[in-house]
């Protein structure tokens, strides 16, 4: 029994939330909805965790599913690298679930509930099915499974906000052509090398070096998932999808729908391209270094001047996937391993921001702006303590996950001799406390109107996990950055 | 028998569960009070003992958080360290005091929020008198920034927030935009983090970028207040005179200039600067901001901006100590951390009492009350002269040794600097008795100085007498750390 559970963990991860998403829409009830749903995701934690275990001893697990076998089959891989973002989005899910429990039903009317639970693990199983596959079509069927699960999502804020459907309605639209992109990419290397097999395909594409279909194939994959990833100037749908979701919704896709997409990058860049050197080389040097660095102070710019909260924190991710984007560029072994621990302390920072921020929402009962946070730092305590901790992590200050991210990231860009780009960044670092201080101060100082809350257990024992999350690992932080080193090892070899 | 490590940590941790407790007894007035003070005094009998040890030259390492691989958290004993841990846990216990005096008197609000922080924030100045490395350093560095930013603004209004910002902007804009690639850059270049006696960078970077390097730290060290980042401690002022007193008279100020030391001692080294000349530009900079704000102290009329003042260009002594590169110079400045906290604590301590007991803030409304409050006009005077450097006070000794520190290194000029600035402050210092005793009276205002307020006030102006005589182990450890025993 126990055997076949090892065996089987890396599809069970993806069907525990894609099955369990048929079945809660049947529940009308919403308390056993919500039970069935945090009973899937918990189930899904678990089952990663008892993958990475695994991953601990064998370092690499392919299942051929239905097995048939690759490259013909189509194979799941779970590796070193792709158990991180395994782990990022079913933890998060899970505490995103717990949350969801008092807010769902203050934004969502009653009979659609069990509805979005359902959409809600489906897009959570085609994040996972999306890290997990070594198929590159494959791939592109759960990109479209977690897009249009998080699209739907997203639509069902109109019932909160009517905005919700023009975000939605981009959201689907950018989505798609960037799916589209993709598969136009995975096409041309089917034509030219007959394999959808990701391991296949670096196999067969070190013959082909200046094919232009190749170059052309790699630049439609690359521009479809930057698309997705939200990469600069490819983001712009992101703000207005996390600012008008149900507030839940907006916690579960900053902290985990880019993060797949990011690792699907690096996976294409540093493993299934990596016998085409010049190629990359040119693209990280002349496309991916450049835009990461726009990002990161357009996405800061944008959050200093923006008024309203959640669309602040999504400017400020576009910013934050810039750092991560970054760190792929300079393309070192310890770059990229830097960009795999902020990809992880992202996802607590994010995750523990949007929770702060809705849970203050759902007190004042109104649209949350910076002048809406006046005097809530006194009638909330502990939210705006926990807000306070998660953005200093956000911020890259001492004692927080964010602090070993920065850290880590600066130290791989000095060592690769480019103490500009560790300037530019810490800038603008320095750029994002203004945004973050600007918050906090408000809370902080100014008289609110004279309003007795009583913060409700239910609501900020996540955000209470997740800071604690947040200040543990940046005290013990060996578990994300040996992982992370480990990870980029595997990506780029010894070679660099 | 307790281990020096334990009495590290019984140093760092008494103001830490000081302020953990102060939220939870805050019913009871007097034992949330007198919390402060006790830790205090627990405090620096660890600091006492740590001192013993350095001064008998023991290695102690101390490692509390392994974050991962290469980097933790760790504390050690330098002779430097010893000496401003001492300095902040011992005039803790008398500014604890006297906050409570202050705090009573002015009938201040969220009083508990402020012992809490007022704890955290000397805490957080222990840790890096005794970091073990320069993460742990930096760590620490951007705890006291944080937590000092609720004392500076605790008023809460329109003025607290402006200073607030600027507090912050400066503090930590610098030091994450500077001091973290410049700590990141030794790392590369070094491969750890930690620090040596001699040094650390001979032979490890290229001589034409040292120079480079050290503007980094230099302009990265926000808190040792050197031109032109040196706005946020006027604008610091604005806090209760408690946090001005212990935290930006000493504990955050010195906590700015002992990085500076440290990173030109113990990182760069005094033979690599000497050689490499990499420190010459430092010089001119700390002399420039010395003179320049003495002259400003000059023209303010509101006592704490001129003590303000006062301050920067007093920690630019210690900056220009360190940059001149010579034994005698570096010893010099490492005095000087203690000789200036025991003087321009009084002097805070005296401006937060005129402003209790006569809601005085104006140099120019102290005409003539010096009969009605002489004992409080007397420890300003010893302070002052402390500061000016004229014996028996403290402050002559390290004078003293700045002074033929800058013969040593060969820049006469410096010499003079000293000697202007010497000048100027007995010009902008002794204004305040002088007014106070010997110009006629141009209103009646009763001062009643609390008792609370006073004592502390005798005792910490007493110091600077006693200090005078008792320099020897300090000079010890001064001569230790510049490898002279």
């Amino acid at each position: 029994m126990i055997d076949i559970l090892t065996k089987n963990l890396p599809i069970l991860v993806v069907l525990c939330p894609l099955i369990t998403s048929l079945f809660v829409v049947l529940i009308a009830n919403i308390f056993f909805s919500w039970i069935l749903t945090t009973l899937s995701t918990f189930l899904t934690f678990l089952f990663s965790i008892l993958l990475y275990q695994e991953i601990q001893i064998q370092s690499h697990i392919s299942y051929a599913l239905g097995k048939w076998m690759p490259p013909i089959g189509i194979e799941y891989i779970i590796d070193k690298v792709a158990i991180i973002p395994i782990i990022i989005i079913s933890g998060i899910s899970f505490f995103a679930t717990i949350f969801a429990y008092k807010i769902m039903p203050e934004e969502i009317e009653k009979k659609s509930i069990s509805k979005v639970y359902s959409l809600w693990l489906l897009a959570i199983a085609g994040l996972l099915g999306l890290v997990t596959t070594g198929d590159a079509f494959n791939l592109f069927v759960f990109l479209e499974i977690s897009s249009l699960a998080s699209v739907a999502l997203v639509a069902m804020g109109a019932q909160k906000n009517k905005q919700a459907l023009v975000a939605a309605y981009n959201y689907l639209i950018i989505g798609a052509v960037g799916a589209t992109l993709y598969v136009i990419g995975v096409g041309l290397l089917y034509g030219i090398t007959g394999t959808l097999n990701m391991e296949d395909l670096t196999n067969r594409i070190s013959d082909l070096n200046n094919n232009k279909a190749l170059i052309a194939g790699f630049g439609f994959m690359i521009i479809g998932i930057m698309v997705k990833a939200a990469v600069f100037p490819l983001h712009i749908w992101l703000p207005r999808a996390y600012a008008y979701a149900p507030s839940a919704v907006s916690v579960l896709l900053a902290a985990t729908a880019t993060k797949a997409s990011l690792y699907i990058l690096a996976r294409i860049l540093f493993s299934v391209f990596e016998n085409s050197e010049d190629l990359i080389n040119n693209t990280l040097l002349y496309v991916i270094l450049p835009l990461s660095i726009i990002a990161m102070f357009a996405g800061t710019i944008m959050a200093i001047y923006e008024k309203d909260i959640k669309r602040l924190l999504a400017h400020s991710s576009v910013a934050q996937i810039g750092y991560i984007t970054l760190a792929f560029a300079i393309g070192t072994k310890a770059s990229i391993a830097a960009g795999f621990i902020h990809m992880f302390n992202h996802a607590i920072i994010k995750g523990g921001l949007f929770i702060a921020i809705t849970s203050l929402g759902f007190f004042i009962q109104k649209r949350v702006t910076i002048n809406n946070l006046s005097g809530l730092g006194r009638a909330m305590p502990i939210t705006f303590f926990c807000f306070v901790i998660c953005s200093l992590s956000l911020a890259g200050l001492p004692l927080t996950a964010g602090f070993i991210s920065k850290l880590y990231l600066i130290k791989a860009t000095i060592s690769s001799d480019a103490i500009w780009i560790a300037i530019l960044i810490l800038i603008s670092s320095a750029l994002s406390v203004v945004y973050l201080w600007k918050m906090i101060e408000v809370m902080w100082m100014r008289e609110g109107r004279k309003i007795v809350i009583k913060e409700n257990p239910a609501i900020y024992i996540s955000l209470i996990i997740i800071t604690f999350f947040n200040i543990y690992f940046g005290l013990d932080a060996s578990l994300v950055v040996n992982g992370s080193f480990e990870a980029a090892e595997k990506l780029i070899g010894d070679l660099k | 028998m307790i281990t020096i490590e334990n009495f590290i940590l019984i140093t760092i941790l008494s103001p830490l569960i000081v302020s953990v407790l102060t939220p939870f007894i805050s019913n009871s007035t007097i034992l949330r009070d007198f919390l402060g003070p006790i830790g205090g005094v627990i405090s620096s009998w660890g600091a006492f003992n740590i001192m013993n040890s350095a001064l008998n030259n023991q290695n102690i390492n101390l490692e509390i958080v392994k974050i991962a691989e290469g980097i933790s958290i760790g504390f050690e004993i330098t002779p430097l360290g010893a000496i401003f841990g001492l300095v902040a846990s011992f005039l803790w216990i008398f500014a604890a005091i006297y906050s409570v005096g202050y705090m009573r008197g002015n009938k201040e609000k969220n009083q508990t929020r402020f012992y809490a922080f007022y704890a955290i924030a000397v805490h957080a100045a222990l840790c890096i008198a005794y970091a073990g490395d320069l993460l742990t350093l930096f760590i620490f560095y951007e705890v006291l920034t944080f937590s000092t930013y609720p004392l500076v603004t605790h008023k809460q209004n329109e003025m607290a927030q402006k200073a607030g910002r600027l507090y912050m902007s400066i503090l930590v804009g610098s030091s994450v935009i500077l001091l973290l690639p410049a700590i990141v850059w030794v790392w590369v270049a070094t491969g750890s983090l930690e620090m040596s006696q001699n040094g650390v960078l001979d032979g490890k970077i290229d001589v034409a970028y040292a120079p480079l390097l050290l503007a980094m730290f230099v302009f990265g060290i926000g808190k040792a207040a050197l031109m032109p980042i040196h706005k946020w401690l006027p604008a610091a002022m604005v806090a209760p005179t408690p946090v001005s007193a212990l935290l930006h008279a000493v504990a955050v100020v010195k906590a700015g200039v002992f990085t500076m030391l440290i990173i030109l001692t113990n990182i760069f080294g005094i033979d690599f600067l000497a050689k490499t000349g990499a420190s010459e530009w430092l010089i001119w900079l700390a002399s420039i901001t010395l003179l320049a704000t003495s002259i400003i102290a000059i023209f303010k009329d509101d006592l704490k901006a001129r003590l303000a003042y006062s301050t920067i260009s007093q920690l630019s002594y210690i900056t220009l100590g360190g940059a001149l590169a010579t034994s005698m110079a570096t010893q010099g400045a490492a005095l000087h951390i203690i000789t200036h906290a025991a003087g321009k604590i009084t002097l805070f301590f005296v401006a937060g009492a005129l402003y209790v007991g006569a809601k005085i803030t104006k140099i120019s409304d102290l005409n003539g009350h010096g009969k009605s409050a002489s004992l409080i006009f007397l420890t300003f005077f010893i302070g002052s002269l402390s500061i000016i450097g004229v014996p028996p006070m403290a402050g002559s000794w390290s004078k003293f040794f700045l002074m033929l520190g800058a013969a040593d290194s060969g820049y006469v000029v410096v010499i003079g600097v000293f000697c202007v600035s010497t000048v100027l402050n007995a010009f902008y210092l002794m204004e305040i008795p002088a007014r106070a005793f010997f110009f006629k009276k141009e209103r009646e205002v009763s001062v009643k100085i609390p008792i609370l307020i006073l004592i502390p006030t005798l005792i910490t102006s007493f110091l600077t007498i006693l200090l005078f005589f008792c320099i020897e182990p300090f000079q010890n450890l001064t001569s230790m750390m510049v490898g002279k025993i």
